[in-house]
């Protein structure tokens, strides 16, 4: 095999080098995608095969698909992700446990047999080809005989192509447009109900987190002129998350103490 | 001479047939007085005609009118066009003179009928159909003619349909015409496929250049359709059933009119019968046999409308007898139609009026006596027995005895026998219609107490009247100075024909015929009158007398061979259609279910599991495509 | 070094997404997987444009980001509105397939 790659002489050794690194990395990246519990390791991961590939990209003189590919999908789709993560709740971690009786071990045998059968196809169909490469067609540079082509040959997929584009566009503010059922409950109408509940604690508001406290970030609590930390000053979410910090370690009178001992 | 009134002999009933059927209701007051003068308007332009047709010369007499071109297809043209000729204004003149007669006698015997109108209605499509068949110049023009008739009878006989058994009786006759006019449609399609044409004048003029073994088939197809609609052998058992319709319904179409449609048939067809032999003898065969069967089943009936339907079908044998003995026949044949049309609407009225007069009642064992409470109806129907027996001078005489020693004169064993049979008919003839006379007319009253016989109302009598006035003049016209044969001569003479030697001279047929009549008399007389009646059907009597009162096992017979054989065919069918054809339609279907119900199960719902399902057919794919790339 | 060595790296990439499209719940790491599949692919098609010297394999692979793009904005939509009425992001639990 090695052999006979060399013997065809294809690609420069350099390409072969970087094939040879990042190839086996793309693909431990991508079966470590499924085997991550969280959904951003999962992104991070998946961000990294496709920047890989856009280095592939740029190897196979694919310069404009290269730049492409890191601008779109590892810029704006992949922020994408993330983004709808955030919203749908970046806590969420999944149990890799399969609910479904039998089905990993189908998809595994069914993938197995399938890659195994299309790498055989793969290697039958490109054995004893020549590369024909692309010194040729990218005489003109590979911008301009990406743009030759989509404005002669391509024009009309190209058109109905940006048609779907903005159809899509439309369809995802449609499907998330939100309804309001109810009226939304203004800041003033918040301010008076808070007077109207009868403490007046209530009515003080809540203390932001780390307000007295070693810190102010914001998971640490705040802390109450008794030294002890205000629960209700940490967002709910990062209590929930389990992101809130053991706030007795920032307490002052800890250090307070000590300072006095001294 | 006009030729344009011709339509109009169709279209005055039929349009008054379509005004009263589509105005409802609102016609029942005035109803049966227009289907009445449609009827007459129609005679009298059928006059008109005739008197027409007389001043002109012989050659000039035939006319036709065509209304429009009715089918025009490559090489096939049927023109719906009309001929009269000195045969069709025979018909016109018997079916519109006996129809008004019977329209007006039925305007009152229907008085207490709330259906009146529908009854006229039916009577004037009943003429325009038969006026129809009569003119067509072609077999299809006759078809359609052929089958409205049909239509119309099946209408008629099954008027009072409320009664299950009448409307049976009209599906019977209906069923079993159908029967003749597959032949008559057959015979249609032949003549078309040998000859191109289906017109009178086209076949005539092609006959003599087609095969026999075509015009055998043409006539035996004929012979079928005359069957069929004539009540004749083996087509004859409807007949008797068709009594179920009212009486004027049965003297107009079951005795005067539509069941010598056949006799017409056979007429018209001359120059198809006249080459072919084999099919002229079948036609003789069958008119011989009929007329004996009618004449025999005609003894043992006590019901008086189905004695007088046995003998019409006796009659209709003597004419078909005589339409099959060639071109000397043709003429007798049409003669003892006329006549019968008379005679035998007569007598049908007569018993129609006796029924009148009876509570409707039929059986001729509780009548007895008649002759003093219905004098008039008493002496139409004798003098309608007298023609139709065949006593001098009246029309049967001459009509029937020319059919006899026609049939005598056929040559050879074949005239002996017809002649014979013939003969033998006439005495049987005499003997049947003699105990209906003495059953219903003379002897000891039988009928019960709550019966009042009483003389039928004018309306009623005066057609009697008239039609037996016919009954006993008809036949003299026609036979004085040979009139009706040369009236028909340029219909029906085709060229020479053999005249065979006279096997007996006339006068000696005649007395031979009157001789058979005197014997079929005596016994009548010697058996009821000369012994009491009894007022219910003797039970202890001949195995022959009880086969005959069955009509000759004629409905055992067709149930044996035709319908319990249908019957089981149906059956099987049926079964094969449920067992296997339903049973693999339904098969499919079980199998889609089960396999559903099955498949089903593999359904979770779960998104995850289509799509490893989805990844299992990608993994299939490659491997076929691995394995055909090999 | 063989240019076919990308196209086994395609097809190796591409049945790792297929398995995780079947193997995982969370509606956003399938979403994921899919996005992986149609990356395969689209290095086949640069692959292939090289290899037969002619630029219509970039081009397909062009229109496989926009159409991709389309996908992944439609898709994460429902995904969005999936979770809003369910509180949960896991295919699994939107079932109503079965009924």
């Amino acid at each position: 095999m090695i052999n006979y790659a060399l013997n065809l002489g294809q690609t420069a050794k350099p390409e072969a080098v970087l094939f040879y690194i990042l190839a086996p990395l793309a693909v431990a990246a991508a079966i470590a995608m499924l085997t991550v519990k969280k959904a951003v390791h999962s992104a991070i991961l998946l961000a990294w095969v496709m920047i890989t590939l856009a280095i592939f990209y740029i190897a196979q003189d694919a310069a404009f698909l290269g730049i492409v590919q890191v601008v779109v999908y590892t810029g704006a789709v992949m922020m994408l992700f993330l983004f709808i993560l955030m919203l749908v709740g970046v806590d969420s971690s999944e149990s890799l446990t399969e609910t479904i009786k039998g089905l990993r071990w189908i998809a595994i045998t069914a993938s197995l047999g399938f890659g195994g059968l299309l790498i055989s196809l793969l290697g039958r169909a490109t054995l004893g080809r020549t590369t024909a490469g692309l010194a040729d067609a990218n005489s003109n540079g590979n911008v301009q005989g990406l743009a030759q082509l989509i404005f002669s040959d391509y024009v009309w997929p190209f058109e109905v192509v940006s048609a779907l584009l903005i159809t899509a566009a439309l369809g995802a503010m449609v499907l998330a447009h939100h309804e309001r059922t109810v009226k939304r409950v203004t800041q003033r109408e918040q301010s008076q109900a808070r007077f109207r509940s009868g403490s007046l604690a209530a009515a003080a508001g809540l203390p932001g987190p780390g307000v007295f406290a070693l810190h102010n970030a914001v998971d640490v609590p705040a802390l109450l002129p008794d030294g002890s930390p205000a629960p209700t000053s940490i967002s709910a979410t990062l209590k929930a998350r389990g992101d809130m910090l053991d706030s007795a370690q920032y307490q002052l009178n800890n250090n307070d103490n000590a300072a006095e001992d001294k | 001479m006009t030729s344009n009134l011709i339509v109009l002999l169709i279209a005055i009933p039929l349009f008054s047939s379509a005004v009263l059927l589509l105005t409802g209701r609102k016609a029942n007051k005035w109803g049966h007085l227009l289907g009445t003068l449609a009827s007459a308007s129609s005679f009298g332009v059928g006059v008109y005609l005739f008197t027409q047709m007389l001043a002109q010369p012989t050659a000039q007499r035939a006319l036709t009118q065509k209304i429009f071109s009715w089918i025009n297809v490559g090489s096939f043209n049927v023109d719906a066009s009309l001929l009269l000729d000195q045969l069709s204004i025979c018909f016109v003149l018997l079916i519109t003179g006996v129809g008004t007669l019977i329209h007006i006698y039925s305007i009152s015997y229907m008085s207490h009928d709330l259906d009146r109108r529908r009854f006229f209605a039916y009577l004037n499509l009943f003429i325009a159909a038969m006026l129809l068949l009569v003119l067509g110049d072609s077999y299809l023009n006759l078809y359609v003619g052929w089958e409205g008739v049909g239509l119309a009878s099946y209408l008629l006989i099954g008027f009072w349909n409320q009664k299950p058994t009448y409307a049976t009786a009209a599906k019977k006759a209906f069923v079993m015409n159908r029967v003749g006019d597959l032949g008559l449609s057959l015979a249609i399609m032949i003549a078309f496929a040998s000859m191109g044409t289906a017109s009178f004048a086209g076949i005539k003029a092609a006959a003599p250049h087609a095969s026999t073994g075509t015009l055998t088939a043409i006539g035996i197809m004929l012979l079928l359709a005359a069957a069929g609609k004539s009540a004749q052998f083996p087509l004859q058992a409807w007949l008797g059933d068709a009594m179920a319709g009212p009486t004027p319904v049965s003297a107009l179409i079951h005795a005067a009119t539509m069941v010598t449609a056949g006799v017409y048939l056979i007429t018209r067809s001359n120059f198809i019968f006249d080459a072919a032999p084999t099919a002229q003898l079948l036609v003789v065969i069958v008119g011989a046999i009929t007329l004996l069967f009618g004449a025999v089943v005609g003894t043992a009936k006590d019901d008086i409308k189905k004695a007088l339907a046995a003998s019409t079908m006796s009659q209709i044998g003597y004419m078909i007898l005589g339409a099959g003995l060639g071109p000397v026949g043709y003429a007798f044949a049409i003669m003892h139609l006329l006549t019968h049309g008379f005679f035998k609407a007569g007598m049908f009225l007569g018993a129609g009026s006796v029924m009148h007069g009876m509570n409707d009642e039929v059986n001729m064992r509780k009548f007895g006596a008649l002759r003093k409470f219905m004098p008039i109806t008493f002496i139409t129907f004798g003098l309608g027995y007298l023609a139709i027996i065949g006593v001098p001078p009246f029309a049967g005489f001459y009509s029937k005895d020319k059919i006899i020693e026609t049939a005598l004169n056929a040559g050879g064993a074949k005239g002996i026998l017809l002649g014979g049979a013939a003969l033998f008919g006439a005495a049987l003839t005499a003997f049947y219609m003699s105990r209906v006379m003495i059953l219903t007319f003379t002897g000891e009253k039988r009928w019960d107490d709550e019966a009042h016989p009483h003389e039928s109302p004018i309306l009623m009598w005066l057609p009697m009247a008239i039609l037996a006035i016919g009954s006993v003049a008809s036949g003299f016209l026609f036979t004085h100075g040979d009139a009706l044969v040369n009236w028909l001569k340029p219909v029906v003479a085709s060229g020479e024909h053999a005249e065979h030697a006279e096997l007996l001279p006339p006068i000696v047929v005649s007395a031979l015929a009157l001789a058979m009549v005197l014997i079929g008399i005596s016994i009548a007389v010697l058996m009821y009158v000369r012994r009491p009646v009894a007022n219910v059907a003797p039970e202890n009597v001949s195995a022959l007398t009880r086969i005959v009162r069955q009509d000759l096992l004629q409905d055992a017979t067709n149930e044996a061979i035709f319908m319990r054989p249908g019957q089981a065919l149906t059956k099987t069918l049926v079964a094969i259609d449920e067992k296997v054809i339903d049973g693999a339609v339904r098969g499919v279907g079980a199998i889609a279910i089960g396999s559903g119900s099955e498949l089903r199960k593999s359904q979770t719902g779960y998104v995850r599991s289509y799509s490893a399902l989805i990844l299992v057919g990608a993994a299939i794919i490659v491997l076929g495509i691995w394995v055909i790339t090999q | 070094m063989n240019s076919a060595n990308y196209l086994y790296l395609s097809a190796l990439l591409f049945t790792i997404g297929a398995v995780g499209v079947v193997i995982r719940r969370n509606a956003i790491v399938v979403f994921m997987c899919v996005e992986l599949m149609l990356n395969a692919a689209n290095l086949s098609f640069v692959t292939f444009s090289r290899i037969n010297g002619n630029l219509d394999g970039q081009i397909v692979a062009f229109f496989t980001m926009v159409v991709a793009a389309c996908e992944v904005v439609v898709g994460l939509a429902i995904i969005v509105t999936i979770y809003r009425s369910r509180r949960s992001a896991s295919v699994d639990d939107a079932n109503l397939l079965k009924r």
